[in-house]
């Protein structure tokens, strides 16, 4: 189970005869993703990996029946890549691409009203549905089968916490980057609200960081919508000074606001425990299961 | 990216937003002569500096004949400006702006930043001007108002007008109050901005709306399409390690402090700071090197950490995902062959914490290496510990 992808879903690779993305293509190949087309305009008839390269999505998507994309595209290209993919009338696109101007990603937004399409990123890992697939750039040696669900803003958090879980012998569900960025397909409730519907995913692990105040909407929103299923948590950016951007364009400190101290008090305030370092993520994720009575049906690997 | 006021107002000029007339100056002699040149019988002399605050430190005067523009601006150029903004080191002022005196009836605020929530471009107005929107925000939030802007359509003239009655701009000068507003608008579409601020907003004894300061900040990853923009960069205004790491493609941000990082990945990055202080220690830096960095990177973060005697301590805290542990052993090991003479040896003690993929044959590269001070860390928590203790230690 999991959420977003299986191994069944037929994923499209954009940007696929670019270095980066032949190099991840043949990673999620390996993974065991369902790689059935690549897009690089002008070099139909290619084949990267043994896939095969369209000048459009929508001819990848005739000739294929694909409903996912992943995009690799450079940034000044990318948010036309993703309308693309929407445009196609595909369910999913991941965005991995990073430093895409915020107002290409307004405009973006704009488009995808009323339609269909779900977008994660951009600026973000990707998906990993553990032994199913992976959409993007998550190593898949760690991260095991399980019952937790994985929702981050950072990629080498993901990473970082995906180990220390397996190392305390629990397992994933499924890992969504969300990304570093402002402005973006998918924010914590809506993938709160994936996890909260999926029978598989007993509970959520968040990793959230300074800037906005998506933290603090999402713990209200457990609150109201999610009381049976626990949720612990990690915030970067203790330290961080206001008005300066910490390496993520959406990691920021602004007005006063999206400071890691009021996203902390949000998510305690509503009985979610917050690692106090980075290092004891998995600790606390099982303090946290252990609270709920579910540590056991957790500890799958 | 942030410019100086004068920078800003000579780009919402260009758009048609109504500002005073003004010059900038860089030395006492040019203020004089633009003072001059302005001609109104008050003039104002700014100091221009990338932060707020300025008026209540004392950056901002008013003079009414020449004489005062000259002491003014031998007072103001070359002073170092301390404002709630600037942190207390302050900030050394090398430019000034001279400008002609507004006769100010009523002053007002006018901004537009992007929403996350909404991801729409926000226009936000309120009737207390000159005041930080903070404050505002905190002590009177009925007082703000907010537009939120389809990208097609653009700012509605619906929406500036409302907005243009909400804070109660006088009749008279409604129709010259949304103008300005579609004018700021389209500066801020236009040249990607991420803030666009006008505090205050003033309508004059004439009825004429200005902009009597401009805040303009723009979108880093939207430069390559606004080459005018680059251009206007003060490089002292910024930290000097944080243009060399810019220019070396390194994030970097200095946080004044002695124990050093260095970190794949802006989340870890940060997580890493806030476990050394945690432990007690002081965070010199934010630095994401990226995964896949090579030895010449590497090399010159180390640079950039201990240069000035900064970093008495570093801690290298790697997470190999899909980049591999050894690659980045390695190009410690040829880091510090590129900063010391010998090759042996760096000035700081180095604890590295390896983790993920080839985390042992990026260990036994750093044990085998002829390195001397590099220090394997067992786990993250144990490494952050190891490079507090040995930073104090050398205290």
């Amino acid at each position: 189970m999991g959420v977003l992808v299986n191994k069944d879903t037929k994923v499209i690779v954009q940007g696929i005869t670019g270095k980066q993305a032949t190099f991840h293509t043949k990673q999620m190949l390996a993974y065991g993703t369902k790689i059935v087309a690549g897009v690089t305009p002008g070099k139909a008839g290619q084949e990267v990996e043994g896939v095969p390269v369209f000048n459009t999505v929508k001819d990848a998507v005739e000739a294929t029946g694909a409903t996912a994309s992943v995009v690799y595209v450079p940034a000044r290209f990318a948010a036309d890549s993703v309308m693309e993919a929407v445009d196609a009338g595909l369910d999913l696109v991941v965005c991995i691409t990073e430093h895409i101007p915020v107002q290409d990603m307004v405009k973006v937004r704009r488009y995808m009203e009323g339609k269909k399409t779900r977008l994660i990123g951009p600026n973000c890992p990707g998906i990993l549905t553990t032994d199913e697939a992976k959409l993007g750039i998550i190593p898949g040696n760690i991260q095991k089968k399980g019952h937790v669900g994985l929702v981050s803003r950072s990629g080498t958090l993901t990473y970082e916490a995906a180990f220390q879980l397996m190392n305390a012998g629990i397992g994933v569900t499924t890992a969504i980057g969300i990304g570093g960025d402002p402005v973006k397909g998918t924010d914590f409730i809506d993938a709160l609200e994936l996890f909260k519907n999926d029978p598989e995913t007993k509970a959520v692990l968040m990793i959230g960081e300074i800037g906005g105040t998506a933290e603090e909407d999402a713990a209200k929103w457990i609150k109201e919508n999610m009381p049976d299923k626990p949720v612990a948590a990690f915030i970067s950016g203790r330290q961080a000074p206001p008005g300066k951007r910490m390496g993520h364009a959406g990691a920021i400190i602004s007005g006063g606001k999206g400071t890691a101290a009021d996203k902390i008090k949000a998510l305690n305030g509503v009985g979610i425990e917050v690692a106090d370092t980075v290092a004891h993520i998995g600790e606390t994720v099982v303090e946290t299961l252990k609270k709920a009575g579910i540590y056991d049906e957790c500890h799958t690997c | 990216m942030n410019i100086h006021e004068y920078q800003s107002k000579a780009v919402l000029k260009s758009y048609g937003v109504a500002v005073p007339e003004g010059l900038p100056a860089f030395t006492v002699e040019e203020a004089v002569e633009n003072a001059k040149k302005i001609g109104t019988p008050v003039v104002v002399v700014k100091a221009q500096i990338h932060a707020g605050g300025r008026g209540k430190a004392g950056g901002v005067k008013l003079a009414k004949n020449l004489d005062e523009v000259k002491n003014y601006a031998s007072e103001l150029l070359g002073k170092t400006l301390v404002t709630h903004q600037t942190g207390p080191e302050g900030k050394k002022v090398g430019r000034l702006l001279i400008e002609a005196g507004s006769n100010i009836k009523k002053e007002y605020y006018l901004s537009f930043v992007i929403d996350r929530q909404t991801a729409r471009v926000v226009m936000m107005g309120s009737e207390e001007g000159g005041m930080e929107i903070e404050k505002v925000a905190a002590e009177m939030p009925e007082k703000i108002f907010k537009e939120y802007i389809d990208p097609v359509i653009g700012l509605a003239p619906f929406q500036a007008t409302r907005m243009a009655y909400n804070i109660n701009i006088p009749q008279p000068a409604i129709r010259k109050a949304t103008k300005l507003m579609t004018c700021l608008y389209n500066a801020f579409v236009g040249k990607d901005c991420s803030l666009a601020e006008i505090n205050p907003l003033v309508v004059t004894a004439e009825d004429d709306v200005i902009a009597l300061d401009a805040k303009l900040n723009f979108d880093d990853s939207a430069l390559f399409r606004h080459p005018d923009i680059e251009e206007l960069r003060d490089e002292s205004e910024e930290d000097p390690k944080e243009r060399r790491a810019a220019e070396a493609g390194l994030n970097y941000v200095n946080l004044g402090g002695d124990v050093a990082c260095m970190v794949n990945g802006a989340g870890l990055a940060m997580a890493t700071v806030d476990i050394i202080k945690h432990y007690g220690g002081e965070p010199a830096n934010f630095l994401d090197v990226g995964g896949d960095s090579s030895p010449e990177k590497i090399a010159e973060a180390f640079q950039i950490m201990l240069d000035g005697g900064q970093a008495k301590g570093i801690f290298v805290n790697i997470f190999g995902g899909i980049n591999r542990c050894d690659a980045v052993a390695a190009g410690i090991v040829e880091a510090a062959k590129i900063i010391s003479d010998d090759g042996k040896s760096l000035p700081v003690p180095v604890v590295v914490r390896l983790e993920g993929t080839n985390v042992e044959q990026g260990r036994k590269i750093l044990q085998d290496s002829p390195i001397a001070n590099v220090i394997m860390a067992p786990t993250m928590e144990g490494g952050a510990e190891e490079i507090v203790k040995r930073v104090k230690a050398a205290q």
